[in-house]
Order: structure tokens, then C-alpha cells, then sequence
């Protein structure tokens, strides 16, 4: 068996997860890779999520959220695209690839979207490999932050 | 009636959490009044000899500050949670790792090699000596302690009952977990937090809060802040909103940033996490591009969001060693 990337998605209620939907009732063909996890809004995607996920064995996390503008709550997925950003950040700083990291605004009526993104996110995710964040950093194999004077 | 017993000790840590105890003042007398202090390195002359003959749970209450990061600090905690009824997690480092722990983020390896062979002022001797866990002399083997690839808090290597966060911890907050204990009422819960409020230190900062709005971020000395303003809504990093209260917000008073050495407030699971998340918030723009500009002027993201709660981290190391 070679190695089969474990991924979770966040998607949204009122957008990307109506989309997954869609993409399930039009019997397009995702990877099984995905786990989704239904948020009410992207903007419900705490940090600390996303973390959990990295650390309980996710090589890759998926974030899904209306197009900009089109946010129930108005601007929460502003708030996601800001948090994504500055969670790269951090990610990198840790050590973590920030291609593991994903966002992306899929509508309730872009089914064909959500299978593009799980898949090409998938063969993404694939190529880089497993995260293994317990064993790695079990290892102390960490990228070492260069030492500025 | 025998004085109840206390216990102090010191592992990795500055010694500041030690004079923050000495800053209750003249209510140290008390202290010594109350309690029979039967170890406190720093203070009087104890033997780790003394602790091994004390009977188990002779010891009514250890106030141990300090991170772990080498068999010494591991080897003392171990003692003193064998010798100890009430275990405090005393200050930061021992809380939750605090500044030791940001080696975390490297290796032991690099720790070694920069402090012992590549810093400007390490003259190296034969390319470098390290310090070895074992020496042998005329009279016999030495040995100090190993270092570990890990720095952990207290709770990670041992049973904690209460925790008192802070770098240091305030004293009238120290005095206030004493007289507590002293009173006799029942203790709290195992594992609560002691010394500390229940919100977040905006709630005891007097600045004026605006809606926030950032396009830029400073670093404090770029910038002559406004003394009555939210520090965070002038563009600088405050840790205010991912910090437990209890400290009475002295560093916003005083001009400068909180920078969150209470601790994660509760219910928050990861300080760093909360800080990402309240920030994300504040930045005042909806272009990817111009985002990654603002964001890009934060200097060190991970260690200004972990720079006291590093061992406590989600993504923290787990290794044994």
C-alpha cells in the first residue's frame, strides 16, 4: 500500500458543504481522502482546529468557504482569509509545508469545483508526503530557525 | 501543633519567580511565621540529601518554579511530588514553559553547537568543548546533569495540583494563594488555577478600546504610543486578548505591550492558536496580497504568540527526551 494522505476539510454550511453535496448527488468522483467536518461558517474555523488536526495525523487541512461577499454572516470569510494567511505563517515557522494548507470559496453551486480542489489537493498532498508530526518532532527533526543577532 | 511544612525550589528558570516571593514584603515574616520552610536553595542552605530523608508526604505545600529541560530539574520533581501533599506549579516556566521552552523550537544539537562553538564571544578551544555529562578526575568520576532535547512544563513530567502562572507571578497574588492556604478553608479543585483571574488582561486594561482596524504593525520602540488608546488598535502586538488576567495589566499601564506571561485564558486550550485567531480578526483588509504585506511585519510570529506557553503548544514536541 503507498501512501494514502489523510485529509480534513472544514467546509462551511451555507457554500462549500451544500457544494460537496452536490458533487455527491451529481456522482462526480472525489478521493476518499477527505474527512469533512461541517462548520456554520469558515469563519468558525478556529486556529487551534486546524492545529489539532495537524496534530492528530492530518497531512493536509481543507478549508471551505463562500466566495468573497457572498458570506452568510457577512465577513467571516474575510476573517478566514486573513487567519489562513498568518496560520501559513506559523506553520512555516514550525516547520509544517504551508502547501498542507488549503484555502478555497466554493460555492453551493460549483460541485465541479469541490471535486477539482479534493483532487488536485489530494495528489498535492500526496507528493509531499505524510506529515508525521509526532514522529518527526519525536525525532527532534524541526527546520532550525536561523539565529539573527 | 507542628508549623505545616513548605517547600521551595528552583529548576530551569531566571530566579525571578524566587524574589517575586521575597516581594510580598514584610509579609514574608508572616510566611515564616506560618509555615516551616524546610527547602529553599536559594534562600538557605539545604541538601537534595535533607529532601531524600524526609518522609513522603511530609512536605504540606512545594511551590516549585522552573521548567524541565534537564535530569536535575526531572530528578528534584520527581522528589518533591513523592515528598510533597500539595504540588504548585509555581510561575510560567513551570506552568506552562515559558521563555526555556522556545528551545523547543530547535535542537539540542544547535542549542550546543552555537553556545559552545559558534557564538561571537565563545572563544573555541580545539573547535569547541562541550560540557560532558561525565568527567574523570584524580579523584574519581564527576557527573553533571544531561541536558534534554525537550523542555517541558511540570505538569508534562509530573503530578501537578495547582498552577500559579505569571513571569513572575505577582506578589500580591503570590500573598493571596498563601493567606488562602493559610485560612484553612477547603483547597479548590485539583488542577485549578490559582493567583489568577478568570478573564482576559483587556479586562483589566484601562486603554480606550476602539473598533480595531491595523494596516501596520510595530514593534514598540518604533513608535511613541498613545498612553490612554488600545495598544493593539495603534498597531501594536499586545497579547492582552489571548492572556488570563490576574496581573492587573501592569505592562499596558506602563506603555507596553502585554506579552502574555499569565498563561491562556480559560477554556483556551492554545494561547498561540487564540492569538492567531484574535488578530486575523484586526487586520484591515480583504486583499490576499495586502494581507501577506501587514502580516508579513509581524517578526517572529510563533515566538511572540508562544513566548510563554511554547511546551504547552497544540503542535508542542512529545519526545521523551
Amino acid at each position: 500500500m503507498g501512501f494514502e494522505p489523510r485529509i480534513v476539510a472544514f467546509l462551511c454550511n451555507w457554500c462549500t458543504y451544500t457544494g460537496a453535496d452536490l458533487a455527491g448527488v451529481s456522482r462526480l468522483k472525489s478521493p476518499a481522502n477527505i474527512r469533512v467536518i461541517r462548520t456554520m461558517c469558515s469563519g468558525r474555523v478556529d486556529p487551534t482546529f486546524i492545529m489539532k488536526a495537524f496534530d492528530l495525523g492530518a497531512d493536509g487541512v481543507l478549508i471551505g468557504g463562500c466566495h468573497p461577499g457572498d458570506c452568510h454572516y457577512a465577513e467571516g470569510n474575510y476573517k478566514t482569509l486573513r487567519r489562513a494567511h498568518l496560520m501559513k505563517k506559523i506553520m512555516q515557522a514550525y516547520g509544517i509545508d504551508e502547501k498542507r494548507l488549503r484555502l478555497e470559496w466554493i460555492s453551493a453551486a460549483e460541485g465541479d469545483k469541490f471535486q477539482e480542489v479534493t483532487t488536485t489537493f489530494t495528489e498535492t498532498i500526496r507528493s509531499l508526503g505524510p506529515l508525521d508530526w509526532r514522529k518527526r518532532i519525536g525525532q527532534g527533526d524541526r527546520v532550525e530557525n536561523p539565529v539573527t543577532v | 501543633m507542628a508549623k505545616p511544612k513548605l517547600a521551595l525550589y528552583w529548576a530551569s528558570s531566571c530566579g525571578g519567580c524566587e524574589i517575586a516571593v521575597l516581594d510580598i514584603q514584610e509579609k514574608i515574616l508572616d510566611v515564616a511565621n506560618a509555615f516551616d520552610i524546610v527547602f529553599w536553595p536559594v534562600a538557605m542552605d539545604f541538601k537534595y540529601d535533607d529532601v531524600r530523608k524526609m518522609e513522603d508526604k511530609s512536605i504540606d505545600l512545594c511551590l516549585f518554579n522552573g521548567a524541565i529541560r534537564n535530569s536535575e530539574n526531572a530528578e528534584l520533581a520527581h522528589l518533591l511530588r513523592a515528598k510533597s501533599k500539595a504540588l504548585v506549579a509555581f510561575g510560567s516556566c513551570a506552568h506552562e514553559g515559558c521563555i526555556p521552552a522556545l528551545a523547543n523550537l530547535t535542537t539540542k544539537d544547535a542549542i550546543l553547537k552555537w553556545v559552545y562553538k559558534d557564538s561571537p564571544s565563545t572563544v573555541s578551544l580545539n573547535g569547541g568543548v562541550y560540557p560532558q555529562t561525565h568527567t574523570k578526575m584524580p579523584e574519581g568520576e564527576i557527573e553533571i546533569p544531561e541536558m534534554w532535547g525537550t523542555v517541558k512544563s511540570l505538569d508534562q513530567v509530573i503530578d501537578v495540583d495547582y498552577y500559579v502562572p505569571g513571569c513572575p507571578p505577582q506578589p500580591f497574588q503570590i500573598w493571596n494563594v498563601i493567606e488562602y492556604i493559610l485560612s484553612g478553608k477547603p483547597l479548590p479543585p485539583k488542577g485549578s488555577v490559582l493567583g489568577a483571574d478568570d478573564k482576559t488582561c483587556c479586562d483589566e486594561c484601562p486603554r480606550e478600546r476602539k473598533e480595531k482596524k491595523i494596516k501596520k504593525f510595530f514593534r514598540p520602540y518604533e513608535i511613541l504610543p498613545d498612553p490612554n488608546e488600545c495598544l493593539l488598535d495603534q498597531g501594536i502586538i499586545c497579547m492582552g486578548p489571548a492572556t488570563r488576567s490576574g496581573c492587573g495589566a501592569l505592562c499596558t499601564k506602563a506603555n507596553m505591550p502585554c506579552r502574555g506571561c499569565y498563561g491562556a485564558p480559560p477554556n483556551v486550550v492554545d494561547q498561540g492558536a487564540k492569538m492567531v485567531s484574535a488578530l486575523s480578526s484586526v487586520v484591515d483588509s480583504q486583499d490576499p496580497n495586502e494581507i501577506d504585506e501587514i502580516l508579513n511585519q509581524i517578526a517572529d510570529p510563533l515566538g511572540t504568540f508562544y513566548r510563554f506557553s511554547m511546551a504547552h503548544s497544540i503542535l508542542k514536541r512529545v519526545d521523551k527526551i
